[in-house]
């Protein structure tokens, strides 16, 4: 599987990083050498396999449903770049 | 007294212990060395000196009053990942520009705890992704080393590229080092260095900015084997706030430094005797297997059979947790903002200006792998392809292996700016050939300074150890430290 300009173009806006045009080529060369090395996974028989979905064998663990945490939103919001009233401030998105 | 900073742990422990010089001279001592040597080493991206003297200061009083921490005094560097309360925490991103937390990473809260005071924060590959410290934002980090004859500034390899520095040319008493695929052992080997990578689970994950979460474990970079003991019985530890922290005893790791290797059985897994690795690497790993055969461990031949699919397993398993723990950085919650016409075009613009390229690199390939119609291809063979590459190592285990020895990096390290890696990044993945086979399967490792190459570079051997069994890797890694018998401390140019 090779990815062409178009699909460069798609994955950027899937993963909402603004690709230009004229970065298009080197991004597509980039990742096709990674996917070209990645494709000799294919050739494993993985038949009756199971993936693996966690690297410890253990029961995850649960807490009490309750409020454990909270209460500080100058906190949550010290860090924005822009702020008002305790609210993280974007532009405009309902019109 | 002079050059208290070129102390070990252990040493500069008993000194302050002994009332030969106070916490505040030690510090002094560091912040001195830092502001000699980091204008051209780059290992520190901010230096916390007044922050670092207030905690001398504390330490200085509960060593008079008899009430020390197990590492009271202590100066450490704490590489940029982790979050420390009201100062510097950006993973050596342009994205996180400005973020100072609101709350410390459970990792430095417990050293601090344990009474060790913070330098500063060690520049890194950007988000640790890299294998030569060049990703950072902030440029990359200078080695301490230099080949014999030359003035060419070399890698100190990745992502704790600063970590590794910092601790190599006395900069730090030991640093905190995170490693996803070698971050923690190749820089340390690359530096003659001593480099834990817990098992996963060992360390808490709360708090350390995430790269890829079923792979990212915490662990110390020192000048020894015993120093890396001690700072892993503070940073270790059950954490209830990270769901895969494992609820298990702390051992005395520092107890079992000598413990030797009598009686122990050794794998030797011939897929890691790669085609092309230089003969300087083949004669270390040898040389490793005859001291510690001298020493009283069997040696057994293993196959470890999936080991050549570890690395391209691992650049679909990491790139897809990646894109989707860095989907965060939006410029809303934290760090940079570019404005754009809409909320979208913000999005993809800040996003394009915060990340470096190697970052992008990985966040597109992981959307890629993750998108509609490419899951099963990519990620679920991948995963699938992880069970198989522990199962080799069960197996080994259950057939009487305790420890697996392997080189820790197939070369010592390169220039900085090297084009054959800049020009293909597959290149530079492959420093991590034999480092990454340990994350994919959850297991400890250390990498330990062993011999030098023909330029005087240093060179290091990585151990494997069973799950939750890094006592093991201290006191056969120890074996090896006291057998090579070397100075693996870097010639001051700087």
């Amino acid at each position: 599987m090779s990815v062409d300009a178009a699909t460069v173009k798609r994955i950027g806006s899937l993963a909402r990083i603004r690709i230009e045009d004229s970065e298009v080529s080197t991004y597509q060369d980039e990742l096709n050498t990674i996917l070209g090395f990645v494709e000799q996974l294919s050739e494993v028989d993985v038949s009756g396999v199971e993936p693996m979905t966690s690297v410890m064998p253990m029961a995850l663990r649960r807490r009490d449903d309750v409020v454990s945490d909270g209460g500080y939103p100058e906190k949550i919001v010290a860090n924005a770049p822009l702020s008002e009233d305790n609210f993280f401030m974007v532009p405009k998105v309902v019109e | 007294m002079s050059e208290l900073n070129k102390l070990s742990i252990a040493a500069a422990r008993k000194g302050l212990l002994d009332k030969q010089f106070s916490a505040t001279e030690l510090t002094s001592s560091y912040l001195d060395a830092i502001g000699a040597a980091n204008p051209s080493l780059n290992a520190y991206v901010a230096v916390t000196g007044d922050q670092a003297l207030e905690m001398a200061k504390a330490s200085d009083a509960k060593l008079a009053a008899g009430a020390a921490g197990p590492l009271e005094g202590i100066p450490l560097g704490v590489k940029d990942l982790f979050a420390t309360k009201g100062v510097h925490t950006q993973a050596a991103s342009h994205i996180l520009d400005g973020f100072t937390p609101e709350y410390e990473s459970s990792v430095t809260a417990n050293l601090w705890r344990d009474g060790a005071l913070m330098l500063g924060k060690l520049n890194m590959d950007e988000f640790a992704m890299g294998s030569s410290n060049e990703t950072s934002y902030y440029g990359p980090v200078v080695s301490p080393f230099r080949a014999e004859g030359s003035n060419a500034n070399l890698v100190p390899g990745g992502s704790s590229g600063g970590s590794a520095a910092a601790v190599s040319a006395w900069l730090c008493a030991g640093a905190t080092a995170t490693d996803t695929g070698g971050s923690i052992r190749q820089p340390a080997a690359f530096t003659g260095t001593v480099g834990m990578k817990p098992t996963y689970g060992r360390c808490s994950r709360w708090g350390t900015v995430a790269f890829a979460s079923s792979l990212d474990q915490a662990g110390p970079i020192a000048r020894s084997v015993e120093d890396a003991a001690l700072m892993m019985m503070s940073m270790s530890g059950f954490d209830p706030k990270d769901s895969t922290s494992v609820d298990i005893a702390v051992p005395d790791f520092a107890a079992a430094v000598e413990r030797g290797v009598k009686g122990l059985t050794i794998g030797v897994p011939r897929e890691y005797r790669m085609d092309g690795m230089p003969d300087e690497i083949e004669t270390l790993w040898q040389q490793g297997i005859e001291w510690l055969k001298a020493e009283g461990a069997t040696f057994k031949d293993i196959s470890l059979p999936h080991t050549k699919y570890a690395l391209p397993a691992y650049y679909i398993v990491a790139p897809a947790e990646a894109s989707s723990n860095l989907a965060r950085y939006d410029g809303v919650k934290y760090g940079l903002r570019v404005s754009g016409k809409d909320i979208t075009d913000m999005y993809e613009l800040t996003r394009a200006a915060g990340f470096g390229r190697e970052v992008k690199r990985r966040i597109m390939i992981g959307t890629y792998v993750l998108s509609a119609g490419y899951y099963d291809a990519y990620y679920l063979q991948a995963q699938k392809v992880r069970t198989l590459i522990k199962r080799d190592f069960e197996e080994a285990f259950n057939a009487g292996v305790d420890t697996i020895l392997t080189p820790a990096t197939p070369s010592a390290a390169f220039g900085i700016g090297d084009e054959a890696m800049a020009a293909d990044p597959v290149k530079m993945y492959l420093n991590d050939v034999f480092t990454v086979t340990v994350n994919m399967a959850g297991l400890p490792g250390i990498a330990v300074p062993a011999g030098k190459d023909g330029k005087g570079l240093p060179l290091g051997l990585q151990l494997i150890g069973k799950p939750f069994d890094e006592e093991t890797l201290f006191a056969a890694g120890r074996v090896i430290e006291r057998s090579a018998a070397m100075d693996f401390s870097p010639k001051a140019w700087w």
